[in-house]
């Protein structure tokens, strides 16, 4: 019996394939969109890859891409670094919430000021899944963490970080922010396109927040994900882009 | 490589800018810093020089992004450094942990300044430790420490090649007094030395075809189970012991009938060379010794020079509270000279004080 085998982007790396994230996590569904992306823009041999610490580490060999693992928080710098030096590359740096609104959001949000010509992008599965599923910047109210176990108290603890929105403050019109979601995977890749072209054409700073799904840790099944990720995850952190150089933006 | 001075020079300059100017002469295409004293003017020279000769500068948000941005400027190819001090120092140890694990040519400048803490902006030799075994790693780096101007231009063009020879991260080891004070020295090409610069090259952004040409580079710095990393890290630790020998720099004087040998590095090792010479007119019989090179640590020379005569007693005279001790007696375990201390942690030392503490011991 003959088997439909789905495409596969041409810049995919294969012998690093299955890839080793959990079942239902939304990391694949992002890969997948940059690897057509990637495809779709010819530009396999120019990337550098710079993936950060915790659940985006996954993503180290997962191109048949240039690619760096870094520290948590410091793929901004490394890939700061290489663009500065060789700005014929087209870096793209993949890191979690954590890592770009926790312990590395100084480097995002002065990157974001100095306009550095780097495409970064964030996903947002409001916890850190790697170790265990802790309290994380984007946590949102009322939702229990390891470390939030009676739930996120924001008299404690503040609201949510809304990652776009202080960039999109931060920056000139050449740069691209913007939010998308993986249950809107058109629209994804329509981002994840602007996010490296605006690199690709020199413009400026490149940053799109990907909100994804972590059923091991927000211990839900298919159902209850797809309902926090549409209806919770969205109502607090809406999509779109915010700011772009390319027309008006898609709400 | 293009020719930075007409004919080698005399010039009566700062440490801090004869490092700007051995920079550009050893062909350093970037540099990424964060301000912090006494490592300022490094930057404040090559941003002048930058323009001019068509190289880059990039003043970071901390010295994370300054030590991480030069990780990735070395990926890509380029000859990058920076500078940094102290506090700098110690958030510097993140990015050269990862130069450490990933083999990275990364080229730092330390000057020292007073510890613990912000301690003062001026001077001390309290960075040791750290620059030589700080990170969570086994210290495989190459720490040189220079004395005079001259050396510091001299160990920055080398330090360059030594970071890209051998892939395993080099510093030069100042203090707040090298970068401040102004003495004469000879600025050259490296060329004209006979100096050949090791050529750069890139780790990632590699030319060529993927899946065609080349395969594409995955660079880790990080290991699924324990007995990869023990692999990594114990081929990291023959390559830098096999490489030792030909790296390991240091100065002795009168040891062969040495009754005390006087050990230290940097600009102490000025006074001691001073107080040296003053005490042997006074007929006491001392020696100096000096490790050029802190890693790797030139113990095997240093035990030669004890036992010579052999020598009845080690002072070691450091602006610290035994950072360089400690080094040592870990290098010369087993040794059973007498070792006496002279720590004076964040200040200067002159001859005078070495001699009385000769004096006081003999």
């Amino acid at each position: 019996m003959g088997m439909i085998a789905p495409a596969i982007p041409k810049s995919w790396y294969l012998p690093s394939k299955p890839h080793k994230f959990c079942p239902g996590c939304g990391h694949g569904i992002v890969l997948k969109a940059l690897g057509e992306t990637i495809d779709e823009l010819e530009i396999q041999d120019q990337v550098v890859f710079g993936c950060d610490i915790g659940c985006s580490l996954l993503s180290w060999n997962f191109f048949a891409c240039d690619s760096t693992q870094t520290h948590h928080g410091r793929t901004t710098p490394v890939m700061v670094g290489i663009k500065r030096s060789r700005p014929e590359l087209i870096t793209i740096g993949y890191m979690g919430d954590g890592g770009g609104y926790s312990i590395g959001s100084q480097h995002l949000l002065n990157s974001a000021v100095r306009n550095e010509k780097v495409t970064l992008i964030l996903v947002n599965n409001t916890n850190y899944g790697m170790t265990g599923g802790q309290m994380a910047p984007t946590t949102l109210p009322g939702q229990k963490t390891e470390t939030s176990p009676f739930g996120r108290d924001v008299d404690l603890t503040g609201y949510p970080t809304r990652g776009p929105e202080f960039i999109a403050e931060l920056t000139p019109d050449s740069a691209y922010v913007a939010r998308a979601t993986v249950s809107k995977y058109k629209q994804l890749r329509r981002f994840l396109r602007n996010a490296l072209r605006n690199q690709m054409e020199g413009n400026g700073f490149s940053f799109v927040e990907v909100l994804s799904t972590c059923p091991t840790n927000w211990r839900t099944n298919a159902q209850q994900t797809w309902h926090f990720l549409e209806d919770e995850m969205e109502q607090y952190f809406p999509i779109g882009e915010i700011k772009t150089p390319f027309g008006k933006g898609d709400k | 490589m293009p020719q930075i001075f007409e004919a080698s020079k005399k010039a009566f300059i700062t440490g801090n800018e004869a490092i700007a100017w051995a920079a550009l002469a050893a062909g350093a295409e970037i540099m990424f810093g964060y301000p912090i004293t006494p490592q300022n003017e490094v930057m404040h020279y090559w941003t002048r020089l930058a323009p001019e000769y068509g190289k880059g500068f990039l003043q970071t948000e901390d010295e994370l992004s300054a030590g991480f941005t030069v990780c990735g400027a070395v990926q890509s190819g380029k000859k990058a450094f920076t500078a940094t001090a102290g506090p700098g120092n110690v958030l510097m140890q993140e990015p050269f942990g990862m130069a450490e694990a990933m083999r990275l040519p990364l080229f730092a400048v330390i000057q020292q300044r007073g510890g613990p803490s912000s301690g003062t902006v001026v001077y001390s030799q309290q960075e040791v430790t750290l620059t030589t075994y700080g990170g969570n790693g086994e210290g495989h780096r190459i720490v040189y420490s220079t004395a005079t101007h001259q050396e510091i231009y001299d160990y920055t063009i080398k330090g360059f090649n030594t970071a890209w020879k051998y892939r395993f991260p080099t510093f030069l080891l100042g203090d707040g007094y090298q970068a401040k004070m102004r003495e004469p020295l000879e600025m050259y090409n490296p060329e004209e030395h006979g100096i050949e610069m090791v050529k750069t090259y890139p780790l990632v952004g590699l030319q060529g075809k993927i899946g065609e040409d080349r395969e594409p580079q995955h660079l880790c710095n990080i290991y699924s189970l324990e007995e990869e990393l023990y692999e990594v890290v114990l081929k990291f630790a023959a390559e830098y012991e096999a490489i030792t020998p030909e790296l390991v720099e240091y100065e002795e004087k009168g040891c062969e009938d040495a009754e005390i040998i006087i050990l230290s590095h940097g600009v102490v090792s000025r006074a001691a060379d001073d107080a040296v010479k003053i005490l042997r007119a006074q007929g006491i019989k001392a020696g100096y010794f000096r490790p050029i090179t802190l890693r790797p640590f030139p113990q095997k020379q240093l035990r030669e020079a004890i036992n010579r005569k052999p020598a009845r007693k080690l002072l070691i005279a450091e602006s610290a509270y035994g950072q360089l001790d400690r080094l040592t007696k870990q290098e010369i375990y087993g040794e059973t000279v007498a070792i006496e201390n002279l720590f004076m942690p964040g200040v200067g030392i002159i001859d005078y004080d070495i001699i009385n503490k000769v004096k006081s011991i003999m």
